[in-house]
């Protein structure tokens, strides 16, 4: 009994020495942080309500959008090299394949009528400000028009398979115009010399950032970096729940891709080690029981 | 160390636990020295051999090794066993190292055969040794044939053949 | 050898050029132990355990790591983590039980600190108990340098800043540490070879003494109860097991070790496949930016008490500039330890509690100890920083007053 005294006491001290410097110390670091809103209910320029027309919105797209995004799934190529494209606008347009598929519906419409708020960008862009965004705001469209559009992008998105192949292809189309990941041999579309201009800092290579920032981080983030970084040029990007999960899935597997055997090896050997704790104790009780 | 305690059912379970531990962790050790899995992958050369120009030796790397290619003239007669037909073409596809001492012998177009500088080994086109130190013909590094590219490292059936044929000779 | 026989057996043959009998007998079945001991007594097992653990992951690491400032953090998260078969597993190893061995270390420390094993005898046992820990420092501190990510990077630089404040040659001595005015490839290199080669070489060479210190002294018991180990061993191999006060390290005492080592292994591999964070901080995957420091930087948990101590001067006093203040701190809470055996003036050997003034000392010097570790790593704002201050002078007042308590004890209990 004397030596689980002893042990209570040890633990004890271990335990608050522990809260002090891990739960404590980094609460105290890293205020805890808002909820990710993915309605974007800050967003209310446009009436999503209304029935968006796919035909109306394919006969808008191919009037207004397609002299700077490619839309390879509807037969649209790049009209310029990425290179070229980078050059022009100081960042490669996207290609809007998977736009209807990976923005959330809300947040897409307010997008096309004015990208600055949407993005959360009014910072780096004011209004009458010396830069301006690439993209114009589509704010004399009707909202039904700009429905109508929207219905259309998401007609002609392709559908992803859920595994490391499809979470690949919504990073690529929602992170990978900036973001590099070596780890998964992927290299930002727009060059590093372009990008670092017009963002004003090279964006960081995500390879690691699972491991750095961690899921719960990297969700709030996502959804609206303003918040955890306040002042930072990385716009908020729109990604719906879905989208943002398959992102996260992916520099999961490839920043942390032995976290499943990790986790199984490791349930392995705590029965083992339990095992040999058990038998060790009954050995030692035999070996004291002829000395006390 | 002769204490009968430790020889009782317990000790020796224990014993042997810790032993099944300690066999574990080595085989954990094992695979840490296993080639990599980027290694193992770069295992595979493919080489397009169609546009290769006849009598004009072309060498590509595989797993670190010199691969001879020759591309057959029309009257290059082709080895039986040796000669692989990809397409409408004959070729030499061998590992070219010498097999004396491990060389790389220099392809003369002029004679249509292999010189060894090191020991003066001499190979015919189709790398069978003629003159010299080497014990046997150079050896053939496992392919596949995949209409006019050849996968180095993967074992088609045509290598296969070759090799039963090898085999039973 | 004055008569040789030819050998009988194998055993016999190797026993007779190796005496492999003796050996054992001497370094096992009749080392003496005491009988009257607990589970604390199990923790220079422990250390030996987890020190070949390390020495042994170490090397797996050492296979693919490249210390090199363009391949190492990539050498270690790509390749070990991610390629190399299990090699996340020995880093998850390295990395956890580098931090720890450092609190069984502490756990040992405070063991031989309460049942008063520093003294009348066992004065080595304990200096090169304190070297051990100054070479684990050592050690812990260059290895955490390796995966070149930004924590290895700014603790690098504000640990090696330090040897600056010391008075004409700090400036120069900096960079001679480094190998260049910034923390950069040169340090790394030599910093992995310190890791690698000379401190785990000295370290080996530190537990021969550590071991051998003991030899004579004997191990402390629970009681500090001095007896003649002859005389119970004798009666121990007499065949009265029960009576006697001592156990034979092998089977005895390892048994029992074993027993605690089982479930510490639980407890350590709880950490390391499941709960890492703590001994591999997020913040040092983001690779090494000498242009870019972290919101916050913190040693490893093991080094806060005395980072603390560092930092806790953040004002000048009577003209010495906080900086200088805290230097001084520093170096006093590092030696202190060292000399602990003559600043205890008691010549009783006891566990604390039984020590009239001793025990609140011990237990008031745990106490700062824990608070110095948490806001050494709490951001030193505001109330933190005098929270920090009165710490830091409570551990200086603590060891300064040491010889006065314990030399008041000693009149009190008179002489015993």
């Amino acid at each position: 009994m004397k030596e689980l005294k002893i042990l209570a006491v040890i633990a004890t001290l271990v335990g608050i020495t522990y809260y002090g410097i891990e739960p404590y110390a980094h609460h105290v670091m890293h205020p805890e942080v808002k909820e990710a809103d993915f309605v974007f209910a800050d967003l209310k320029n446009v009436d999503t309500k209304l029935a968006g027309n796919v035909e109306n919105g394919k006969t808008l797209v191919e009037a207004n959008c397609l002299a700077c995004h490619a839309i390879e799934k509807a037969g649209h190529p790049a009209m310029m090299p990425n290179a070229d494209a980078a050059a022009s606008y100081g960042v490669v347009p996207p290609d809007l394949s998977h736009a209807g598929r990976i923005y959330d519906k809300n947040y897409l419409a307010n997008f096309i009528f004015d990208p600055v708020s949407a993005m959360h960008l009014s910072h780096k862009y004011p209004v009458g400000g010396a830069k301006t965004f690439p993209m114009p705001s589509y704010n004399w469209m009707t909202g039904q028009e700009i429905m109508d559009v929207v219905a259309y992008l998401q007609s002609i998105a392709p559908k992803v398979a859920d595994n490391a192949e499809g979470h690949k292809v919504t990073f690529e189309s929602a992170c990978g115009r900036c973001h590099s990941m070596k780890y998964g041999q992927l290299e930002a579309t727009t060059s590093v010399d372009t990008i670092k201009t017009y963002m004003g800092a090279t964006p960081p290579d995500l390879s690691q950032y699972i491991k750095s920032r961690g899921e719960h981080y990297l969700h709030g983030f996502i959804n609206d970096p303003q918040v955890l970084l306040a002042g930072t040029s990385m716009p908020r990007v729109g990604l719906n729940e879905k989208a943002q999960e398959e992102v996260i899935a992916y520099m999961e597997e490839t920043g942390d891709r032995k976290k499943a055997e990790r986790e199984e090896t490791g349930l392995y050997v705590m029965m083992y080690t339990f095992v040999f704790a058990m038998l060790a104790y009954l050995w030692k009780r035999k070996i004291w029981s002829e000395v006390h | 160390m002769k204490d009968e305690s430790r020889r009782g059912f317990i000790g020796k379970a224990f014993g042997a636990v810790a032993a099944v531990g300690g066999v574990a962790s080595l085989l954990a050790m094992k695979k840490t020295w296993d080639p990599l899995p980027s290694v193992m992958s770069a295992g595979f050369t493919t080489v397009d051999v169609s546009a290769l120009e006849a009598n004009k030796l072309d060498i590509v790397v595989w797993r670190g090794k010199p691969i001879f290619i020759l591309k057959y003239t029309d009257d290059m007669k082709p080895t039986d066993g040796r000669s692989v037909k990809v397409g409408d073409h004959y070729y030499s596809v061998m590992i070219g190292l010498c097999t004396h001492l491990g060389c790389i012998p220099a392809y003369r177009a002029d004679q249509k055969d292999f010189k060894c500088a090191c020991h003066g080994g001499e190979f015919t086109s189709a790398g069978i040794n003629k003159f010299g130190p080497p014990p046997r013909p150079l050896d053939l590094p496992p392919f596949k044939i995949d209409g006019t590219t050849l996968v180095l490292g993967e074992e088609g059936p045509e290598y296969k053949a070759m090799m039963a044929k090898a085999g039973g000779a | 050898m004055a008569e040789f026989k030819p050998a009988g057996s194998m055993y016999e043959w190797f026993d007779q050029r190796l005496g492999i009998d003796k050996f054992l007998k001497v370094m096992m079945t009749e080392y003496w132990i005491p009988k009257n001991i607990n589970f604390l007594w199990a923790m220079g097992v422990l250390l030996t355990v987890m020190f070949t653990i390390l020495l042994i992951s170490g090397i797996f690491l050492l296979m693919y790591y490249k210390p090199d400032m363009n391949m190492a953090f990539d050498s270690v998260n790509y390749t070990i983590m991610q390629e190399v078969g299990y090699g996340w597993l020995f880093r998850h190893i390295h990395a956890v039980g580098a931090s720890v061995v450092f609190l069984i270390i502490y756990i040992h420390m405070f063991t031989g600190i309460y049942y008063g094993s520093y003294k009348k005898g066992r004065e080595l046992i304990w200096i090169s108990g304190m070297l051990l820990f100054v070479l684990f420092s050592a050690e812990g501190f260059s290895g955490y340098m390796l995966p070149w990510g930004q924590m290895s990077y700014w603790a690098a630089y504000v640990i090696t800043e330090i040897f600056g404040g010391i008075p004409v040659i700090g400036g120069d001595l900096v960079v001679w540490i480094r190998g260049n005015f910034y923390v950069s490839d040169s340090t790394l290199t030599r910093f992995f070879m310190l890791h690698v080669l000379l401190i785990p070489l000295a370290i080996l060479g530190a537990i021969v003494v550590h071991f051998y210190a003991l030899r004579f002294p004997h191990v402390n018991n629970e009681e500090g109860e001095f007896f003649d180990f002859d005389k119970e061993a004798d009666k121990y191999l007499a065949g009265d097991k029960k009576g006697s006060k001592v156990v034979p390290f092998w089977p005895v005492f390892l048994s029992k070790d074993f027993f605690v080592l089982g479930f510490f292994l639980l407890f350590f591999f709880y950490l390391v496949f499941f709960h890492y964070d703590f001994a591999m901080d997020p913040v040092n995957f983001d690779k090494a930016d000498n242009l870019k420091t972290p919101a916050h930087i913190y040693p490893e948990w093991y080094f806060l008490w005395s980072y603390e101590v560092l930092r806790g001067f953040f004002f000048d006093i009577a003209g010495i500039s906080g900086k200088s203040l805290g230097l001084m701190a520093f170096a006093f809470a590092n030696a202190i330890f060292l000399v602990l055996p003559w600043l205890d003036r008691s010549p009783m050997v006891k566990p604390a509690n039984q020590r009239p003034y001793f025990k609140y000392w011990f237990w008031f010097l745990m106490v700062d100890l824990m608070v110095l570790t948490v806001y050494g790593k709490l951001p030193p704002t505001g109330a933190n920083a005098w929270v920090g201050f009165a710490s830091s002078i409570t551990f200086l007042t603590l060891f300064i007053a040491l010889p006065f308590i314990t030399k008041a004890e000693a009149k009190k209990v008179g002489g015993k």
